[in-house]
């Protein structure tokens, strides 16, 4: 095995383990911020990892551009999200907060069916 | 001995494991939030299984298929978020 197999496989591993902390993250935190902040951060950066590994693996210029454009989308994406959903995390805590809810508007968002 | 190639194989199969993991938080809720972040985790997770395995069998179409993945990731969640209700102070 070559150096450059072992970065490869070094790397891979490390990204692997990314993965799964941020699925475990999203099972096992108890609020919906914390599962927020293991779904964007930690699944991305396993992400990355995984490209890296796989772009040194291919050894070609145009591959690896081609690839690093998969992780900057990916990472685009993940910001844009999670922004759209922690302010609409924010509104639904404030109107959980409010003196007299709406009991016609709390059912047709999320209440039970 | 392996080599690298069935270690990426390997590597589909077990972000194929996680993404099954982050269903079960889909299926739980308990909101819609959690719901829509638990897909949003699926979809990382096929991009991810895509490069991987577009790598271990050489193909660079898989690629094609992982950028793909990756720029239509936001829509869904901004689709969700549109068709939230309005904060009540408008009403």
């Amino acid at each position: 095995m070559s150096w450059t197999d072992a970065v490869v496989l070094a790397l891979l591993g490390t990204g692997l383990a990314f993965y799964a902390a941020g699925s475990l993250g999203l099972l096992r935190f108890p609020d919906t911020a914390s599962r927020l902040h293991a779904l964007t951060k930690a699944d991305n950066l396993g992400l990355g990892l995984v490209a890296l590994a796989a772009a040194l693996y291919w050894g070609s210029l145009a591959v690896a551009a081609k690839i690093a454009l998969v992780w900057l989308f990916a990472v685009i994406a993940a910001g844009t999200t999670s922004q759209l959903l922690a302010r609409r995390t924010r509104l639904d805590e404030a109107r959980l907060h409010e003196p007299h809810p709406d009991a016609a508007d709390s059912a047709r968002d999320g209440g039970p069916r | 001995m392996w080599r690298v190639a069935d270690w990426f194989t390997l590597a589909a199969i077990f972000l194929l494991l996680t993404v099954a993991a982050a269903l079960v938080r889909c299926w739980r809720g308990p909101g819609p939030v959690e719901r829509i972040m638990a897909a949003q985790l699926a979809g990382t997770g096929v991009i991810g299984v895509a490069v991987v395995l577009g790598t271990a069998r050489g193909d660079a179409a898989f690629l094609d298929a992982a950028l793909i993945g990756t720029l239509l990731a936001a829509v869904a969640v901004t689709a969700f978020v549109r068709g939230t209700p309005k904060p009540r102070a408008k009403g």
